[in-house]
């Protein structure tokens, strides 16, 4: 007998749900994401104590409580420096970063760049609704320039953030777009996304009902899959983009770099790590 | 819109039978989140009307466990349908709001039976396996009663009540 075998688990979607229920409006997109991620972890057969969920601040980053796996609820714009040690000093756990377009693109855009650029192995999925939910509505850097409103009587005449340009420019390795109304497709989506090494970015159009009604019925009527296949090919990426309304749903860049991981330092006792405390 | 896939009609009874399961299973656990979030937003009648259908979908869950027997792929439902955006009865999680009227909830239960009905009723005139369209005609049956009790529930209400009105609407903040 082989007492070195390894005993295979499967997953139910519900194995992935905590005991907190969601605060997030009923209506909201976000409901959706989670039960894809859900469905995704299931899909992917991850143990829930092998997965860690990083998130900012805002709506979308409430999601690891609502998890049942480890999770971190960090600072606001910070969540992939967070996740970035983590996946460096813990190799061995898959790490979900979860943001949304203010806390990911605005706050955060920095620490977006470079966490493309670095190409660690995680993956960051960010629910744009397009603007701040949790503060009330104001315009987000994804936010169309005309959208007119009290707080921005005529709109702000600003030219929108292109996370998948920018994402694509910097280097991401994995580059996709769903719509938190196709459940289904969001899960693929994510399993694709986590299955792929090195850093993958996958926004998902994810409507506020609250502050952004106007969306909820627009965006499934207009969201749709790409017509394009999907490419490894940079500069084909790049020309697909210069066409994109923000719509085009699925894979759109996958790529081959390897990821960064650095190798690990030697190990140390914990009670060694209190002398780099020491004043 | 959520209809069978073309290999529907080629499904063993067995296909036929864990699809059929796990549709009722997304519905019985769509009713269950939709009602936590009624909850959380203290909207308790509308909380009681999503438990109460989950209830309903359990049961027919068990319903079919039974109906199906042994005729199961490797004794288990199907692990997860991925048909169409969702389930064929089950209500997208974008279709509420925090101040609908149990009118607006029930008719959003009806449009699931009445959409369930019509995928099952779909296999059931497509199908090639002979069993596999007798089964789906139960099923079809099954929800067509369903649109009847969801109908009389209605009833139940009277006339069509407006939206409560919000004591904390949205404000843009500045």
């Amino acid at each position: 007998m082989n007492m070195s075998a390894t005993i295979e688990r499967s997953f139910k979607p519900a194995d992935y749900k905590s005991s907190v229920k969601p605060v997030w409006c009923p209506g909201c997109g976000d409901h959706s994401v989670l039960l894809s991620f859900q469905r995704a972890m299931a899909e992917l057969a991850l143990a829930p104590e092998n997965v860690a969920v990083v998130s900012g601040i805002g709506c979308s980053s409430r999601i690891p409580a609502y998890t049942n796996c480890y999770g971190f609820h960090g600072v606001h714009g910070r969540s992939l420096t967070v996740a970035a040690g983590l996946k460096v000093a813990r190799p061995d756990l898959t790490v979900v970063v979860a943001s949304g377009d203010g806390d990911g693109f605005s706050i955060g855009g920095n620490h977006f760049l470079h966490a493309c650029r670095r190409n660690i192995d995680l993956t960051y999925i960010v629910m744009d609704n397009r603007i701040y939910g949790m503060t009330k509505g104001q315009p987000s850097p994804t936010t169309e320039p005309d959208w007119d409103t009290a707080i921005a009587p005529g709109g702000t005449g600003l030219s929108p953030f292109h996370p998948l340009v920018v994402a694509l420019a910097s280097g991401a390795n994995f580059i996709a777009r769903s719509f938190s109304g196709d459940l289904g497709g969001t899960a693929r989506m994510i399993v694709e996304a986590i299955r792929h090494p090195g850093f993958s970015f996958l926004q998902i159009l994810s409507p506020c009902v609250t502050f952004r009604p106007d969306q909820q019925k627009g965006w499934k009527d207009i969201v749709r899959n790409a017509v394009v296949p999907e490419t490894d090919d940079p500069g084909r990426a790049a020309r697909r983009l210069m066409t994109d309304d923000g719509f085009n749903t699925g894979v759109l860049y996958r790529g081959k770099r390897p990821p960064y991981q650095p190798a690990p330092l030697a190990s140390m006792d914990p009670s060694q790590l209190e002398t780099e405390f020491d004043i | 819109m959520t209809v069978p896939p073309d290999s529907a009609k080629a499904w063993s009874v067995a296909e036929f039978f864990a699809q059929a399961l796990a549709i009722e299973i997304e519905a019985s656990e769509r009713y269950e989140l939709l009602a936590d979030q009624m909850d959380v937003h203290n909207n308790r009648e509308i909380a009681a009307i999503f438990r109460k259908m989950a209830a309903i979908e359990a049961h027919h869950r068990d319903v079919i466990e039974k109906r199906a027997g042994k005729a199961r792929v490797d004794g288990k439902p199907a692990k997860f349908s991925w048909i169409g955006p969702s389930g064929p009865e089950a209500i997208d999680f974008e279709d509420v709001h925090y101040l609908m009227t149990p009118h607006q909830a029930l008719q959003l239960a009806r449009i699931n039976e009445e959409r369930a009905a019509r995928y099952f009723e779909e296999i059931a005139a497509t199908a090639q396996d002979p069993d596999v369209r007798a089964f789906a005609r139960e099923m079809a049956d099954d929800e067509r009663r369903h649109v009847v009790w969801v109908n009389e529930w209605i009833a139940k209400f009277g006339a069509e009540e407006r939206p409560a009105e919000d004591p904390d609407p949205p404000i843009y903040q500045e």
